[in-house]
């Protein structure tokens, strides 16, 4: 009896605590509702499907109508479909390393100015919630609708894939494509932290985007350049000198990116360096499986969450010691 | 409600608020007057633990609020001088956010949000986008944000700036209404006089992050200006020379003018009924006999022409 009723109190308790909005939550909802809402948002999906539907509908049809022109290596159709280019249109994997960032840097960059602007900030911190919140909510709100947004994407082309070509994808396809898209949303993270960061520091909305998509130029355009100059013009050891640039490469994020996927998504890479006569010698020209391919890249993606790590914590440490005043 | 003590805050290398020291009582109204930049703000976004305090210490209800800031901003509506919302959403949206921040349920949220809605005379446009706000609409607005959360204090900064003078008027009186009514201390923040003066218990004036003075108006009269001279003027017919003369050896009296049928007599404050007697006796009729009440305009001019010297 006694056991009985306690229980209950403690099932209404829970059912009244269950009605109470926790704070985070709100500020979290609100977060992606506003996104969710706003013609950057729309503009910015409507860009990613025009571009992207062209890319997959060409190999689709390549697909269907003649197989053959595909690589004949690969055997992994559904990866094919990510990663292939025909006719000079980009690949899948291409056009979202190009426009990932753009979407991250979209989400992030008048995160706080222009809660600052308009004069929310302060009211939003005057309510009970601890000062972090407010950060830690713009981050998580932006990144659950990156999650939104990519998995959606990847699961409509698998989707139209599985119509066109009428073949169910194997199930290391199928995680492999998984994995790309969830390094794709690491690495989305990471631009809109950068945004996030930049829009602490600048009061502008404009100064803070400007500034965001300067960096991001640099790392996609000049970055390369740059290392590969340099190597090239103060190493005169050949062998050197490529190594030298590739590690130099990979302080780049995009330059992280495209390794991380291009290997995921191609099974019959097997050396992200060059490969000596005497090691290729004797082996049989076959894929690699998903674990091999993983350590492969491995460095590549603890470079990237802890690239992705750190951005977030400068914007928190930035956020926290900032004067609410304007 | 409020204690502040000995509160110190300095940005790099300027003080914004110098070895401070305030209370403010339960259910009282205090105005914390002073110039812009006299750092009315920082001690505002001290109370609510938004800004940590260089040196002192500030509890609000027993509460510090620099280590427990969430506490105090439970039982604290503030209404920030340039207040806002987010612009796509509607006033009720907004208002209904604001309480589920505050651990209210939306149901209750909505229903608490139509009656403030109403009280703050919004109800036609709480569906409306708060960006088709006007700045009055917007700062009742606010004024509803601020008592969903059914604070026992409220901290308004700059509460009149951008509203008109009918809707100054409106407002203030809404303040002090909800205020009695429900026993809420009200911190309000101006340097605008008037209206302060209107609403206010009790009223601090803040130069250069010092309190100068403080207490309720009259009393702050008092003690600037009660050891001065008052000036009378007073209406008589008629002013003659010999009436001018008598005056002048009423005791008490420094100075007399004549200025057209009246006469600007400069004296201490109880040298009134002697000048009315005066000119009684010296046969003239006496119309008008009025000494100046001293208000905050005076006060603040004596503060801002002396500022220099007090700082």
């Amino acid at each position: 009896m006694d056991w009985t009723t306690s229980i209950n109190t403690i099932l209404k308790e829970e059912q009244i605590m269950s009605d109470i909005p926790a704070p985070f939550r709100v500020l979290v909802e609100k977060e992606i509702s506003d996104h969710v809402r706003s013609w950057r948002f729309m503009i910015l999906v409507g860009l990613i499907l025009l571009t992207t539907s062209g890319s997959v509908y060409t190999i689709l049809s390549v697909i269907r109508d003649n197989p053959a022109e595909l690589s004949a290596e690969s055997t992994y159709l559904y990866l094919s479909l990510f990663t292939s280019s025909i006719n000079n249109l980009p690949p899948f994997i291409t056009l979202i390393g190009f426009l990932g960032p753009l979407v991250g840097i979209a989400l992030g960059f008048d995160a706080v100015n222009s809660e600052r602007n308009n004069g929310t900030i302060s009211r939003i911190l005057s309510q009970p919630i601890p000062r972090d919140y407010f950060i830690n909510s713009k981050f998580v709100g932006a990144l659950i609708v990156v999650f939104a947004l990519v998995f959606a994407l990847g699961f409509l082309v698998l989707g139209i894939g599985i119509l066109f070509i009428g073949i169910l994808p194997a199930f290391e396809e199928f995680v492999r494509i998984l994995m790309f898209l969830i390094f794709t949303c690491i690495y989305i993270a990471f631009w809109l932290n950068l945004g996030i960061t930049s829009s602490i520091v600048f009061r502008q909305a404009s100064t803070s985007a400007l500034s965001a998509l300067a960096i991001w130029l640099f790392f996609t355009v000049f970055y390369g350049m740059i290392v590969r100059m340099g190597a090239q013009s103060f190493i005169p050891n050949e062998a050197t000198a490529n190594s030298l640039t590739l590690m130099f490469s990979r302080v780049s994020p995009d330059y992280l990116f495209n390794e991380l996927t291009t290997v995921l998504l191609t099974p019959s890479i097997r050396s992200l360096g060059a490969l000596s006569f005497e090691q290729v010698s004797g082996t049989l020209p076959s894929t690699l499986p998903l674990g091999q391919s993983m350590l492969l890249v491995w460095p590549d993606i603890t470079a990237l969450i802890a690239g992705t790590l750190i951005c977030f914590g400068i914007s928190y440490a930035l956020f926290m010691r900032q004067e609410i005043r304007a | 409600m409020i204690a502040i003590k000995d509160l110190v805050k300095d940005y790099d290398n300027t003080r914004a608020v110098d070895h401070l020291n305030l209370t403010i009582g339960k259910g009282e109204i205090f105005g914390l007057l002073g110039p812009n930049g006299a750092g009315k703000t920082t001690i505002i976004l001290t109370l609510l633990g938004l800004s940590e305090p260089t040196s002192g210490s500030v509890t609000v209800n027993d509460r510090n609020a620099t280590s427990e800031p969430i506490k105090v901003k439970k039982i604290t509506g503030y209404l920030p001088d340039d207040v806002g919302f987010s612009e796509n959403s509607t006033g009720l949206q907004s208002l209904v956010y604001t309480a589920m921040l505050n651990g209210i349920p939306r149901e209750k949220a909505i229903e608490s949000a139509r009656e403030l809605l109403e009280i703050v005379g919004l109800q036609d446009a709480a569906d409306q986008k708060t960006k088709t706000y006007s700045k009055g609409m917007t700062q009742r607005l606010g004024l509803a944000d601020v008592l969903i959360k059914e604070p026992q204090i409220m901290i308004l900064d700059e509460p009149t700036i951008g509203i008109d003078p009918r809707g100054i008027h409106d407002f203030l009186g809404l303040i002090r209404k909800l205020s009695k009514e429900k026993g809420m201390t009200v911190l309000l923040s101006s340097h605008l006089l008037h209206q302060v003066q209107k609403i206010c218990d009790r009223v601090g004036i803040l130069v250069g992050g010092k309190l100068l003075a403080e207490g309720n108006v009259h009393d702050l009269a008092d003690k600037l200006f009660g050891a001065r001279e008052t000036s009378f003027t007073v209406v008589a017919d008629p002013v003659t020379d010999e009436l001018v003369h008598k005056l002048q050896e009423v005791p008490s009296v420094s100075e007399v003018k004549k200025n057209g049928t009246g006469i600007i007599v400069t004296g201490s404050k109880v040298a009134a009924p002697l000048i009315s007697q005066t000119v009684v006796q010296s046969g003239a009729k006496l119309f008008r006999i009025s000494g100046k009440e001293y208000g905050l305009d005076d006060i603040y001019q004596h503060y801002f022409e002396g500022g220099a010297n007090h700082v």
